[in-house]
């Protein structure tokens, strides 16, 4: 079995976060790391391989990244959980790359990587925490050619056919598809482990590929900017909400309030 | 040229969330923001073979001129591959389309990301309002948590835009004439006849309205201590919804559907009343766009103090039973 996990760096959202002149938002900083989501997709495709075999010969996790340096920190964390290989795409032509930009680049990755050994599933985290666009797996997917099954939080692969069971907003749905497939998980099912001082260890030996967009055939102009039909024209830091009210208190401070939600118009 | 080429070239699309053929909410909403856009409306009614037929009366009064009622054959129409099937035989009838509204839902954002693929389309998600300047769209978004504002403009041939709950008031007109219908049938691709529904069951729905769609909303969270009987009282004295934080579902006190947050639902209603909420990062990037912020919470430093417009520094065991006693009381 090989599955390719898609992991995104994003800066730290315990921290305060902001967009440069351009959009764009600040990267780079130390706090920096793998998006908390992506840990679980990582974790689901461990187990997804693991019921296949996995870590035996033969059965192959590769955690991917679009990014600038830095992001090969988010690989090292994947491949300390237990991934076997690593894939890092790197190109300064990337920078600025919108979530269906970014999709294209990742898709030419998952294509290469599947050229050179077959791949069954990809997955992908439920949205990244910088953009929190979630587009990008069902772009892969369209990009790929290969079915979506997205949101998944219980996943079984067996006999070419991947299973999922997802909520939807208002169902409960049990959808397959035959393989090779683009999954995305939730956050609720798949609890990621934590890499001991081993997994650790080992991932410093592990192998991580670079590739830049020359090694996945793609032009500069189908990414970065130029590859982008959006740009982000203006951004301002959001003024404090005006004429804000703080009362200490219990029951006494309830009409008040009460007079507030009326004015609103909220009784 | 003529004022009517003036409002066709350029036109809007509107994709009509329903479930089983009840329009929903945001729907009404989206079709109110085309209209006031000033141009052609085309409302997208996607269903499968036999279903519900468009709601024209209904779609006309909040805003479409024309309604195409797409059926989707070979494949499960709700998948968000054969959704895009059916919008992709709607832009190919009508190509003046410059820009498609479509929910901010999760179903919805897919929906745009597969159709941007297909068609070199430019998204923008979790809009809350659209302009048209220099000649091109341009989508308003609030962004990292609520802290920054942020206008995004397409570039692209065709603006796809996912709009959040509440960017406007769904408002119907009366007397409206009958919009034109055109009926189209949809070959599922091969990306939605791929996928195969094993089974599909609805979940149970609550009497409150939906949680992303409601005007007001009450959240508890660790504070409750277990017991939602009391934020779902005063839910019911406001007509809202009834949300949580991840720790209130994570321990079981109500289930996971009622998670606000970046995880959980996003929710943008015209109040948001947060009993026992601290009001974590991961949390407020789920309700930061509300209107109005009403928390109450016994600890004076808890961070959604710091975003709240009204706050109360109170025992929730205390000031919740008041508050729905006193709203009772006004309400007579
Ligand atoms: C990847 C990831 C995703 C997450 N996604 C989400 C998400 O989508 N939504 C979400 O909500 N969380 C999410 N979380 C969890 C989030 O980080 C916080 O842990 C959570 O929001 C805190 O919930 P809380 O406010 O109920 O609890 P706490 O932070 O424990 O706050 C409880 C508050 O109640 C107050 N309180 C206690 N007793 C009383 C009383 N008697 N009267 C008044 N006030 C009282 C306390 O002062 C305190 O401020 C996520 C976490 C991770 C790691
Ligand atoms: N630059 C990237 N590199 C690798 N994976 C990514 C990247 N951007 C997004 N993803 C994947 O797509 C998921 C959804 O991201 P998004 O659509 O940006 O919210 C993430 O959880 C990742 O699994």
């Amino acid at each position: 079995m090989r599955v390719v996990v898609c992991v995104k760096h994003v800066p730290d959202i315990q921290q305060p976060r902001s967009l440069r002149a351009d959009g764009l938002l600040v990267r780079g900083g130390d706090d920096d790391t793998l998006n908390e989501l992506d840990e679980d997709a990582v974790e689901a495709g461990l187990r997804t391989a693991e019921a296949a075999g996995f870590p035996a010969e033969g059965h192959d996790v590769t955690v991917l990244t679009v990014g600038p340096s830095a992001a090969v920190e988010s690989l090292r964390r994947g491949l300390a959980m237990g991934a076997s290989t690593a894939v890092h795409v790197h190109d300064d032509a990337v920078a600025g790359s919108d979530a269906i930009a970014t999709a294209r680049v990742l898709a030419a990755a998952v294509a290469k990587l599947h050229a050179e050994q077959p791949v069954d599933v990809v997955v992908a985290g439920m949205a990244a925490l910088d953009g929190l666009t979630s587009l990008v797996p069902a772009a892969l997917a369209e990009l790929l050619g290969w079915p979506q099954l997205t949101l998944a939080d219980r996943i079984e692969v067996a006999d070419g056919v991947v299973s999922v069971r997802r909520e939807t907003s208002t169902d409960v749905e049990e959808l397959t598809a035959p393989t090779p497939a683009v999954l995305s998980v939730t956050d609720q099912a798949f609890r990621a482990r934590f890499p001991n001082f081993k997994g650790i260890m080992a991932a410093r030996k592990k192998p991580v590929t670079t590739w830049t967009l020359s090694d996945l055939d793609l032009a500069g102009t189908a990414v970065g900017a130029a590859g982008s039909a959006t740009r982000v024209v203006n951004a301002a830091e959001r003024p404090e909400r005006p004429d804000r009210v703080l009362v200490t208190g219990d029951a006494e401070t309830v009409p008040a309030l009460v007079d507030y939600l009326s004015q609103k118009g909220f009784v | 040229m003529s004022e009517q080429d003036d409002r066709t070239r350029g036109a809007v699309a509107v994709l009509v969330d329903h479930l089983d053929g009840v329009v929903k909410p945001t729907a009404r909403e989206l079709l109110t923001l085309a209209r006031g856009l000033d141009r052609q409306v085309h409302a997208v009614w996607v269903r499968a073979e036999g279903g519900p037929a468009a709601p024209t009366a209904e779609l006309a009064a909040h805003g479409a001129d024309i309604v195409h009622d797409v059926e989707v054959t070979g494949a499960d129409a709700q998948l968000t591959a054969s959704v895009v099937d059916a919008l992709q035989t709607v832009l190919a009838a009508v190509d003046t389309v410059g820009l498609l509204l479509v929910p901010s839902t999760f179903e919805g954002r897919e929906v745009a990301a597969r159709l941007a693929v297909r068609t070199g389309a430019g998204v923008v998600t979790g809009a809350s309002g659209v302009t048209f300047e220099d000649g091109r769209w341009s989508a308003h978004k609030t962004v990292l948590a609520g802290a920054w504002d942020t206008a995004c403009a397409v570039t692209g041939p065709l603006a796809v835009v996912a709009v959040a709950p509440h960017a406007v008031q769904a408002l119907a007109q009366d007397g409206v004439a009958e919009p034109s219908v055109v009926r189209h049938t949809a070959a599922a691709s091969s990306a939605a006849r791929a996928v195969t529904v094993v089974s599909r069951t609805r979940r149970p729905t609550s009497e409150r309205p939906p949680l992303a769609e409601a005007e007001v909303v009450v959240v508890g969270g660790r504070g409750v201590e277990g017991d939602f009987s009391g934020v779902e009282e005063l839910a019911d004295v406001l007509g809202g919804a009834v949300g949580a934080t991840r720790v209130a579902t994570d321990e079981g006190w109500i289930g996971h559907e009622a998670q606000v947050g970046q995880t959980g639902v996003t929710i943008s209603p015209r109040l948001y009343l947060g009993l026992g909420v601290s009001g974590a990062v991961h949390h407020k990037g789920g309700m930061a766009a509300s209107a109005t912020v009403v928390a109450v919470n016994s600890d004076p430093d808890a961070p959604i103090f710091e975003f709240a417009d009204y706050g109360v520094v109170g025992d929730l065991t205390e000031v919740l039973p008041a508050l729905t006693a006193e709203l009772r009381r006004r309400k007579g």
